[in-house]
């Protein structure tokens, strides 16, 4: 699939939009005009959107990354919107693509848990419950015609048991030790898989954290809608901590004796 | 029916989607740009030099599409070099932004170009000329450009005062590109400067990440909900609740 | 009840010629026969605490609860019939989490027990149906602090310091009146709640009794939930103690 969240709904087409600096919604559509489509089609498009989210399986539980930034097309319009979200006690949840539908599901999650909560019959939702829930809502929305535009990473650990799992506006869903969304999947996956696959039980919390900023500092490097504040949160047996913003080390002393574009030295 | 405007990139084109700058003062101009290089919204180059050297004294500023700017920027510094060759004279910075206006007006079906030319001449002193898009010539005390510039068009207008010196120029480049770069998703890196005077040309450069600060917010705004109250160990464990 | 059998007691819907509507007052005796419920506000939260008569040894410890949760931060516990106070509890979830929906934020115990009130005294209007048979003590720490009401089948809920409703009502609040409830904490107020439950029970009536409570509180971090069981067995042997000592 296409992991650029501004691409979903419409083929990309760089004949238009030079600088992709349309408000999303005022974007030329540039996809075959199909005379019944008014009828049946309700499928809107992502308008203010969040980039990547990263996360990883480690040692003591699961470590999940995003950047503050909340795009509208490639104005940086919110700088310090939070993207990860823990549901419960023992899970968290981080959303790439449009915000104010990722708002709605923290609603309807919200709603649900305490609706869990009040039954009192002692037990939780965990992270399974969660991502099965939350895949069974996309793909009703999706059904509908009116998909919920995110893709969403759901990580926790309960009982002991580790738990990372992928679900998307489709209401797709996958596990793995290592999930990206948005560019992530690009650039930051295989230097997640590398580090990560075969070495769940092994790495660190520090090793975690440690590659989880590389990586979004090669994301804040390639993305041009990122940001370089992110967050980490982890999911352990002592429940879910999300970090205060962390402002990304970024290198650029290097570029100081570059000219121009050829043979250009002044 | 849909047409496409040549005027846009074609697919796959890099894009030179920027905060681009060109300011005046007594003794010269300060020239500054951006270093980002976008396809889509994948950055290609984050530290392109965007500032392009056309003569001694006479640089440009590039935006838009980076094959054709390259290709304006190499011709009118073969005119420039042939010009100085059988005049015996550096041009005039007039003479390098009429060319840069013709190349970009006479083809303008074909080209994606919007460039700002300044620099030093001993005729008129210091000058900065703007060439945006459809190929017309501007003379102006201060121009910006690239998808950047619409986020700093009211700073420019509210800051800017004739009369600055030197460093009061670069320090306005330098503020106006950064609130540029953090504002446009098309537009970051380092800013790269350019001072030209009588004397020579002076290249400034600040790291991405040493650019000046501006109001970024206090705080990361909650989500929804609030966050998950400690417990009490030896009791039961709670959902988290809303404080 | 000098109108009874005179016809006028067939109907909510219907007064008695001394302005009296007579399936309020039977309900509210269906109230007066259950065990006793209190609630205290203190000063850092609220503490529940019911005499779950029990009436067969057959039925299962700890369940058929009578203290229920309606939103993290809000817990009720009701006397008169536990049916109908299942159906009470499921409506105030309805309204709290429509609250939620609406506003984005946790609902005030006002504004939910006005709600809760409005739906009571509805089904003290019509013919075809009866009022609940239970009294409802509602309680919550929201942004305004610590509150506790009482809704009486009436539709009427006044807002207490200390609430009793049952059988040992009278008891009760003498007791509740004893007590410097501003002053205490919640820790201490599940103590004299415990206490309470175990003086009002008449030993003489009812044999079997389960001690029910909860609170809401600074050390539950402002939600609802059961007492922690170490504290709830501690406070239970205090008041078996302390009535012994009484007698």
């Amino acid at each position: 699939m296409d992991h650029f969240p501004t691409n979903w709904g419409r083929p990309r087409n760089d004949a238009q939009d030079l600088y992709n600096t349309y408000p999303l919604h005022q974007r030329p559509n540039n996809t075959p005009k199909d005379v019944f489509a008014d009828g049946v089609q309700r499928t809107q498009q992502p308008i203010v959107t969040g980039t990547s989210i990263l996360a990883i399986l480690y040692k003591d539980g699961i470590m999940m990354a995003a950047d503050t930034l909340a795009s509208y097309g490639s104005l940086s319009r919110f700088k310090t919107i939070q993207r990860l979200q823990s549901v419960g006690e023992n899970t968290v949840i981080g959303a790439s693509g449009d915000m104010s539908d990722f708002q709605y599901v923290q609603s309807i999650l919200e709603e649900l848990m305490i609706e869990e909560f009040t039954a009192n019959d002692q037990n939780e939702l965990g992270p399974a419950e969660i991502h099965e829930y939350l895949s069974r809502v996309y793909y009703a929305r999706r059904s509908k015609m009116n998909p919920l535009w995110n893709s969403v990473l759901v990580g926790g650990k309960k009982d002991g048991k580790r738990f990372l799992a992928y679900v998307d506006l489709l209401g797709t869903t996958y596990s793995a030790s290592t999930l990206a969304t948005g560019y992530g999947a690009y650039i930051a996956l295989p230097l997640l898989r590398s580090a990560v696959e075969g070495r769940e039980d092994e790495l660190t919390e520090e090793q975690a954290q440690k590659l989880l900023t590389d990586c979004m500092r090669v994301l804040f490097y390639r993305d041009a809608r990122s940001l370089d504040k992110f967050q980490i949160a982890k999911v352990t047996d002592e429940g879910v901590v999300i970090s205060d913003p962390i402002k990304l080390d970024t290198t650029w002393g290097f570029a100081e004796k570059i000219r121009g574009y050829g043979p250009q030295t002044q | 029916m849909q047409t496409v405007d040549m005027q846009q990139l074609k697919s796959g084109e890099i894009n030179l989607g920027t905060s681009i700058m060109a300011v005046q003062f007594k003794d010269g101009v300060v020239l500054g740009a951006d270093s980002r290089t976008t396809s889509g919204s994948y950055i290609a180059n984050r530290v392109s030099d965007k500032l392009t050297h056309i003569h001694d004294r006479i640089y440009c500023c590039r935006s838009g599409s980076a094959a054709d700017t390259q290709a304006v920027a190499d011709i009118v510094h073969y005119h420039l070099q042939m010009h100085t060759q059988q005049s015996g004279d550096r041009p005039s910075v007039h003479t390098a932004a009429t060319l840069f206006e013709k190349l970009c007006y006479e083809n303008k079906d074909a080209l994606s170009a919007g460039i700002i030319v300044a620099g030093w001449d001993k005729d008129v002193g210091p000058s900065v000329y703007n060439i945006p898009l459809g190929g017309g010539l501007f003379k102006q005390p201060w121009a910006i450009g690239g998808s950047g510039s619409t986020y700093v068009y009211g700073y420019c207008d509210a800051t800017y005062q004739d009369g600055w010196d030197r460093d009061q120029t670069v320090e306005f480049v330098k503020n106006t590109l950064a609130l540029a770069m953090s504002r446009d998703g098309s537009s970051g890196g380092v800013i790269r400067m350019c001072v030209i005077t009588e004397e020579g040309v002076e290249r400034l450069f600040i790291p991405g990440n040493e650019l000046p600060k501006f109001w970024e917010g206090v705080e990361v705004l909650p989500p929804l909900s609030f966050k998950p109250k400690q417990q009490d160990p030896s009791g039961p464990v709670p959902m988290a609740v809303e404080a | 009840m000098t109108s009874i059998g005179t016809g006028y007691d067939l109907s909510a819907s219907t007064y008695s010629p001394d302005g009296r509507i007579f399936q309020v007052e039977y309900a509210n005796k269906a109230v007066e026969n259950s065990g006793t419920v209190i609630g205290l506000k203190v000063k850092d939260g609220i503490v529940f605490a019911v005499e779950k008569l029990i009436h067969s040894k057959l039925l299962v410890p700890e369940a058929n609860k009578r203290i229920q949760t309606i939103d993290r931060h809000i817990g009720m516990a009701t006397a008169g019939y536990l049916a109908d106070g299942r159906q009470i509890a499921n409506r105030a979830r309805d309204e709290a989490s429509n609250y939620r929906e609406t506003y984005r934020t946790p609902p005030p115990l006002t504004e939910l027990v006005t709600r809760l009130r409005l739906y009571v005294q509805a089904y003290t209007l019509y013919s075809s149906v009866r009022p609940f048979g239970c009294s409802t003590v509602i309680g919550a720490i929201d942004k305004n602090g610590p509150s506790l009401y009482v809704v009486e089948p009436s539709g009427i809920a006044y807002g207490y310091n200390g609430a009793a409703v049952g059988k040992g009502r009278q008891l009760a609040k003498t007791e509740l009146e004893k007590l410097k409830l501003s002053e205490l904490t919640t820790r201490e107020a599940v103590f004299e709640a415990a206490r309470i439950i175990y003086l009002v029970h008449d030993d003489a009536k009812e044999k079997e009794f389960e001690l029910e409570m909860s609170w809401i509180g600074d050390e539950s971090g402002g939600i609802h939930l059961p007492v922690p069981k170490d504290l709830h067995q501690e406070a239970e042997q205090k008041a078996k103690d302390a009535l012994e000592n009484f007698d």
